[in-house]
């Protein structure tokens, strides 16, 4: 499965367009993360914790999106995009999109 | 001891200001340290915003990498954004914050693919984790993605 962000896969055709595909999670976080995040925030600097969280999540969006364009018989998704929103406190979403195609 | 006893909501406010001060600007010194290093070892690999790529040569793959990072305030900075809000104006002390947080969100997408000849059409996405909610952790994400392009002959670069 190739991904890109841009409008081709660079160096290939693209011989059929199946359409937008998407994957999503939402995630909680964890109560000892937070709290150690808690204790990080009077210092300032990076919260860990949350990075790895974020990007498991990421990961997990883009495996869904995979799924998907697999399921459509596409070989590649370009346009990729990624929209992180927090649904609640405690909680963010990951959303990540693009078109599904066939490329030669 | 008795004679501290009325200050003792001041002092909760003051030590972790105080903290956030002394702890935060040692951070930030290193960290800008760390990404002027790093950014001066990653000056071979062209990176592009456009949507093509420019270098010329026969492109052999290609893939979507990305880096993200997620940074939190401290209190002293959030305090002197407080007072900024006041009077308006440019808030210095999230400038800073959100300029490392930016860089090192692009430095660890370099860092992921080593062997790539370029990056084009890289974008940047912020978002608030917190939502500025009342007794949260005020923390941003950065994630910096692009199409990473390996070429068959690098003898352009």
């Amino acid at each position: 499965m190739f991904l890109s962000n841009i409008e081709t896969i660079p160096g290939k055709t693209i011989t059929a367009s199946h359409g937008v595909v998407s994957g999503s999670t939402v995630r909680a976080k964890h109560v000892g993360r937070d709290i150690m995040a808690g204790l990080k925030n009077i210092v300032g600097g990076e919260l860990r914790g949350y990075t790895e969280l974020l990007n498991e999540s990421r990961d997990q969006a883009i495996e869904r999106m995979k799924a998907q364009a697999q399921q459509m018989g596409a070989n590649a998704i370009v346009n990729v995009r990624f929209s992180t929103s927090s649904v609640a406190v405690g909680a963010a979403e990951i959303y990540v999109y693009g078109t599904a195609v066939t490329v030669a | 001891m008795e004679a501290l006893f009325p200050f003792l909501p001041l002092l909760v406010w003051i030590v972790p200001i105080v903290l956030g001060f002394v702890f935060g600007q040692i951070n930030e010194k290193r960290h800008y340290r760390s990404i002027h290093a790093r950014e001066k070892a990653w000056l071979h690999l062209p990176t592009t915003a456009s949507r093509y790529p420019i270098l010329p040569g026969h492109i052999v793959r290609s893939e979507l990498v990305g880096g993200s990072v997620v940074v939190s305030v401290d209190y002293f900075k959030r305090a002197a954004a407080g007072l900024r809000s006041i009077v308006g104006g440019p808030v210095k002390s999230y400038e800073s914050l959100l300029n490392r947080a930016k860089r090192e969100a692009v430095l660890r997408l370099k860092e992921s693919c080593p062997g790539a000849h370029e990056i084009v059409n890289l974008r940047l996405e912020t978002s608030s984790l917190s939502n500025n909610a009342r007794g949260s952790i005020g923390a941003v994400e950065i994630y910096a993605f692009a199409t990473a392009i390996y070429l068959a002959d690098a003898t352009a670069v």
